[in-house]
């Protein structure tokens, strides 16, 4: 069967089983009315709690789930928190880092001891840096999109991954990021990939112990500026 | 696979008698039950969370040709393909053809429930190509040639002492004195042997947990990071889902993840969860230049608007199997398939047919556990019990059974006969019984006596208790 009479085969099939008929506008309307304006379901209360409140469980949130979090008042602070975090846990002092312009406005040069290369992700990477667009602070769970800025790969070969995000896009719940993220990219289009980032990777297959680290980064650190 | 699960009984046994796979199944209580309690506990919201997951399927399940026509036309828009499978066989060539295409040696997989459904791994190995597992309870048991024994922790049923021999036989190459003892040695090991095989593949292959309309996404929902790495390195990505993981908006694909993670793991959310839309754009330094969706019906259709289309809802969270008294027991091997547990008792004879999976609506005590903690509140202890009436109908049941069934159900319409016989019987029994009030042996009861005593009736019936007491407990 050719793939546009396998397609047919399904979609009769399906109106079949719900006795319908193609191109209903009673169905087809409410569905597409539904696509254009994604109305809200309910969002847990957690999640609607003020800037002030959002950022301090984004913190305890994720910390929870295995990452470190710190705070800095601004950019010029970021470049020596980095090098303290590399040193105390014994990591070269090299990292990688995509296009993104924020990270780009850092005053790495202040720090001399620090390398910044730029491009995708390797194998070989044991430290990356990405920045997240939005976090939703009802999981501790970081919004970070693929493109040249910030290249998925960073976010997944290294040993150990740093993301960055301003305090103003921590936000409350899942659809204020994704309403975020519209406004960036417009209705009903997303980048190639968005990862939802949570903490470390980590595994529970053997019998049920939680080991960092399975695949992905074994430590998550986060900073947050602002 | 090859069914085996008209030897459920057997296999049974067998798992009872396991001390290992005892040792591993005594786990589950304490783990995922207890977490997914707390998770629970911690979201005031949980039990509307449910009710409004609900209530999205049942919205897209009733809309499902218009859904999937939107899905379809934004993947395209976004460069992706589309193809459409009607059944197993025409997804295995599916997607055998494009890894032809590509050229392809190495696949690598990520976990997905419909990829063991249509066995593609062996589909691919068979035209020589290599399909590594890199979730790695799956590929733990892909080294071992088993399936999978539970929906979300395949390799559930072993110990880390079965997980260090299959390393060291498995991985030869690496120094003999090695020391592997804890799960964290043995998580890296299996973390440098499968980087290699990330960085080496030629295709991608990933499941996906949802499908959104509004935007042509596949959502993957992991805790490794394996899934992405499978991904994003390969030239090709191929998503293999099922037709019912559709949903609306992005709103509703929130609305199913908050009750995903908490009642799968007990987690709050899962560590990553990602969205991806369409192969690598013009600007991209990563990710794969071509993306490919198989959509699978493989009976979907069949069970839509009739007696199954409740379990059309599943997300496969796997809270039915943690909480069932019967997989605890025996675990997910002794049913013979892909699906284990109530889920899979369901399932199961929807996708291979009730002649080959017939003991497995009755794998049941339909004590309602199950159907508690679904999010999605699929009545599974309905449907094993309707699966049990079309076998009855079948005449599948050998017939001492069927005749037992026959005559307890003549006196139990006729309540006046079943209180008289009941009134006799009950003293008779109470007389018969020796003094410790047992029985070690009984004419009919054999199945139950061989195992254990039989308690003995007490003289009264619970109806006649009852009366005596004006029903006050």
């Amino acid at each position: 069967m050719s793939n546009s009479s396998q397609r047919s085969a399904v979609l009769d099939a399906i109106r079949l089983s719900l006795g319908v008929k193609e191109g209903e506008k009673s169905r087809e309307t409410p569905a597409r009315k539904r696509l254009e304006r994604h109305p809200h379901n309910i969002v847990p209360e957690r999640a609607r709690r003020g800037a002030k409140a959002s950022i301090s469980l984004f913190n305890e949130t994720l910390e929870g789930q295995g990452a470190t979090v710190n705070r800095v008042k601004t950019l010029a602070a970021v470049p020596e928190l980095v090098a303290a975090y590399l040193r105390s846990n014994n990591l070269p002092a090299e990292f990688r880092t995509g296009d993104d312009n924020l990270l780009a406005k850092i005053p790495w040069g202040k720090t001399p001891s620090l390398t910044r290369q730029q491009g995708r992700g390797q194998g070989s990477d044991a430290v990356t840096m990405s920045r997240a667009i939005a976090a939703a602070a009802e999981t501790g769970t970081l919004f970070l999109t693929s493109g040249p800025d910030n290249p998925t790969t960073l976010n997944f070969l290294p040993d150990t991954h740093i993301a960055l995000i301003r305090a103003g896009d921590i936000l409350g719940s899942y659809e204020d990021a994704w309403n975020r993220l519209r406004d960036s990219y417009g209705e009903r289009s997303l980048p190639r990939a968005v990862n939802l980032i949570s903490g470390p990777s980590r595994t529970a297959d053997i019998e049920q112990v939680i080991v960092m680290g399975a695949h992905g980064p074994r430590r998550f650190f986060v900073i947050i500026v602002g | 696979m090859k069914p085996a699960s008209r030897s459920f009984k057997e296999n049974a046994v067998k798992a009872l008698h396991d001390d290992g796979l005892q040792q591993a199944l005594g786990k589950v209580r304490y783990g995922f039950v207890a977490n997914r309690a707390k998770a629970r506990a911690n979201l005031p919201e949980f039990e509307t969370l449910r009710d409004q997951a609900r209530a999205i399927k049942e919205h897209t399940l009733a809309h499902l040709d218009v859904y999937l026509e939107e899905y379809e036309k934004k993947v395209v828009e976004s460069g992706g393909h589309v193809h459409w499978a009607p059944s197993a066989a025409d997804a295995r060539d599916i997607i055998l053809r494009l890894c032809q295409d590509a050229g392809a040696h190495t696949v690598t997989k990520g976990k997905s429930m419909v990829g063991e459904e249509i066995g593609i791994n062996d589909h691919l190995e068979a035209a020589g190509i290599k399909a590594v597992e890199t979730d790695l309870g799956e590929y733990l048991i892909q080294i071992r040639h088993e399936p999978p024994s539970h929906i979300i922790a395949p390799a559930i049923h072993l110990t880390k002492a079965q997980v260090e021999a299959d390393f060291r036989d498995r991985h030869k190459d690496l120094p003999q004195d090695r020391i592997l003892e804890e799960p964290a040695q043995l998580v890296a090991e299996a973390r440098a042997v499968l980087r290699e095989q990330f960085l080496a593949a030629d295709v991608g292959i990933t499941g996906a947990n949802l499908l959104i309309a509004e935007t042509g996404t596949s959502v993957i929902v992991t805790n490794e990071g394996n899934g992405d790495l499978t991904q994003c390195l390969p030239r090709m990505h191929i998503v293999i889902a099922s037709i019912e993981k559709a949903v609306p908006t992005l709103e509703d694909a929130c609305t199913i993840l908050r009750v995903l993670a908490r009642s799968a793991t007990g987690q709050e959310f899962a560590t990553y969860n990602t969205f991806s839309t369409g192969p690598k754009r013009p600007e991209d330094p990563d990710g794969p230049e071509e993306y490919h969706v198989v959509l699978l019906d493989n009976g979907r259709t069949e069970m839509l608007g009739g007696e199954f289309h409740d379990m059309l809802r599943c997300i496969r969270c796997g809270a039915c199997m943690n909480h069932c008294p019967v997989y605890g027991a025996v675990g997910g091997h002794a049913y013979g398939w892909v699906y284990p547990g109530p889920m899979g008792s369901v399932l199961t004879p929807s996708l291979i047919g009730i002649d080959e999976a017939g003991h497995l609506p009755n794998a049941s005590t339909f004590c309602g556990r199950c159907e508690s903690v679904c999010p999605m509140r699929i009545p599974l202890p309905k449907m094993m019990r309707h699966w049990r009436e079309r076998e009855f109908e079948k005449g599948n049941m050998p017939a001492g059974f069927r005749l037992g069934l026959k005559l307890w159900a003549f006196a139990a319409r006729r309540p006046r006969l079943y209180q008289t016989l009941m009134g006799l019987g009950m003293p008779v029994m109470a007389k018969l019984a020796s003094k410790k009030r047992r029985f070690a042996w009984l004419p009919l009861a054999g199945g139950w006596t061989r195992h254990r005593d039989l308690p003995a009736p007490q003289g009264k019936t619970f109806q006649t208790l009852w009366r005596e007491q004006n029903g006050r407990q």
